[in-house]
């Protein structure tokens, strides 16, 4: 009987190598994306300022990041880097570097973005009725910008978490790199392997942003 | 309204970066006295108002409540602000808090009443205004006049010993205007002090015991209301009021013509 491809995927360890694979481009992200949060509240406070050098600083920056394709900044840090320097950055390292880079810069526009969307309206009534500062960033300003950020850096996380699969291009084996490394090596005795291994990736990609994009989607009704 | 002077403003001036806009406002407010403010557009009506709460700070000139200067200091303006209940022309409700904690957060967090107390408070005042039934909507849910009701609610919620108007009806669309303005006219009925800026003229000569116009940053013209709409003193203001009634004049004119 002709085999089906399907049968490959439960061949020797060939699925828990890819959830292996699944499990290194949800590291990397989730790692970039923890150091991204912080980096990008602290960035996006530095992006508000009036400051003529914090604000030429912030905008080369952000321009910068935003310009370059993210497999060039990965290029950039991981040969570039070593060249010039003499330092030797592993494939992880930089692949973390470039990814907090990009997430700080983009986190940080967005909390840019929802800070300055407070209308300044806002800040007056409140201090009207007596609120000392304090208690109108407690109260007032803050939980508005987390309601209007939540759904953006949520959506943030999903693109990073997609956009990791260019760290093949740098040696790291992640899902995709798995997938490809099935197919070739099973390439005569599975011709239609591409269709099964590619559609399996294509569902661990799924199911690893739905559950991250329901959240957004909920909170974007609840607080809307 | 009795004799005792309530508010007191002497030798206001306020500048924006070389312009001046407030240039040496002298004011007394009556206890119990409506006091409206009219004026061309740019002349310095709301920033008066924004001054004497201290959310703008004058650059010279002192106000006094209570005989109690008020200052940019931090915690004495917290207190004193307290006493001043202002609301503004913008829809100025907390967009994600419902209505009732709208009104209740001040008093809970500033005055640090009892909440149960507050939200008592809160829901008869509500009753007041017509607006209980939507204590537990959220801003957006609400007409522009409910929103404007629901930020006097809040204001009157700490019991402030007066009342600022800063133009509360300008952004409404005209059938709301009054429903907002009938809420201001009980208020003043019961014996509120308040100070309130508005282009409504029908609704300024209703209300005021006393009109001030300011052009140009400086009072040009205090009088009674019947006089100041019927004999204004001041080229100026007979100029301002003959803008009310431009469109009028212009149709007939253009009647004639034809």
């Amino acid at each position: 009987m002709q085999d089906l491809g399907i049968s490959l995927l439960f061949k020797g360890s060939n699925m828990a190598r890819l959830f292996g694979g699944l499990w290194v481009t949800v590291q990397i992200s989730l790692i970039a994306v923890l150091l991204s949060i912080p980096l990008g509240i602290l960035f996006g406070l530095f992006m508000t300022l009036k400051h003529p050098a914090a604000r030429l600083v912030s905008r080369v920056y952000l321009d910068f990041i935003r310009i370059m394709p993210q497999l060039v900044l990965l290029f950039l840090v991981y040969f570039g880097v070593t060249r010039t320097f003499g330092v030797n950055l592993s494939a992880w390292t930089s692949a973390i570097l470039v990814f907090t880079l990009w997430g700080t810069a983009e986190m940080g526009d967005l909390v840019r973005g929802a800070l300055i969307s407070i209308p300044r309206h806002q800040y007056d009534s409140a201090e009207a009725l007596g609120l000392t500062r304090l208690q109108t960033y407690t109260y007032i300003i803050i939980p508005q910008t987390l309601r209007r950020l939540l759904p953006l850096a949520i959506n943030l996380t999903t693109r990073m978490i997609k956009t990791t699969s260019l760290v093949v291009l740098i040696g790291i084996v992640e899902v995709l790199k798995v997938g490809q490394q099935i197919i070739d090596a099973n390439r005569f005795d599975y011709p239609t392997a591409a269709l099964w291994i590619y559609g399996v990736v294509f569902f661990l990609y799924f199911f690893a942003c739905w559950p991250i994009s329901l959240v957004s989607k909920r909170l974007e009704k609840r607080w809307r | 309204m009795d004799s005792t002077i309530q508010l007191q403003a002497s030798g206001i001036v306020k500048r924006f970066g070389s312009e001046t806009v407030l240039d040496g406002i002298d004011l007394q407010v009556h206890r119990g006295e409506v006091l409206v403010v009219l004026g061309p557009s740019g002349c310095g009506k709301s920033t008066l108002l924004r001054c004497l709460n201290g959310l703008e700070r004058v650059d010279s000139g002192q106000i006094a409540l209570d005989g109690e200067q008020i200052t940019a200091d931090g915690a004495h303006m917290a207190r004193m602000r307290q006493k001043i209940g202002m609301v503004f022309q913008s829809y100025d409700l907390f967009p994600h808090k419902t209505i009732l904690d709208n009104i209740t957060l001040a008093p809970i967090k500033v005055q640090h009443r009892p909440r149960r107390e507050a939200e008592q408070e809160a829901e008869e005042l509500l009753h007041r205004v017509g607006l209980w039934e939507k204590r537990d909507a959220y801003p957006r849910q609400l007409s522009g006049g409910q929103k404007q009701r629901a930020a006097i609610v809040r204001a009157l919620c700490m019991h402030p010993e007066i009342m600022l108007f800063d133009e509360v009806t300008a952004a409404l669309d005209p059938e709301m205007v009054r429903e907002v303005l009938d809420v201001m006219l009980e208020l003043a009925q019961q014996g509120l002090t308040m100070i309130i800026v508005t282009h409504e003229m029908q609704f300024a000569r209703a209300i005021a015991d006393r009109i001030v116009f300011l052009d140009g940053g400086r009072i040009i013209e205090e009088s009674a209301p019947e006089q100041f709409f019927t004999a204004p003193q001041t080229p100026r203001a007979k100029e301002f009021l003959g803008t009310f009634t431009f469109t009028k004049r212009s149709t007939e004119q253009n009647s004639v013509i034809i």
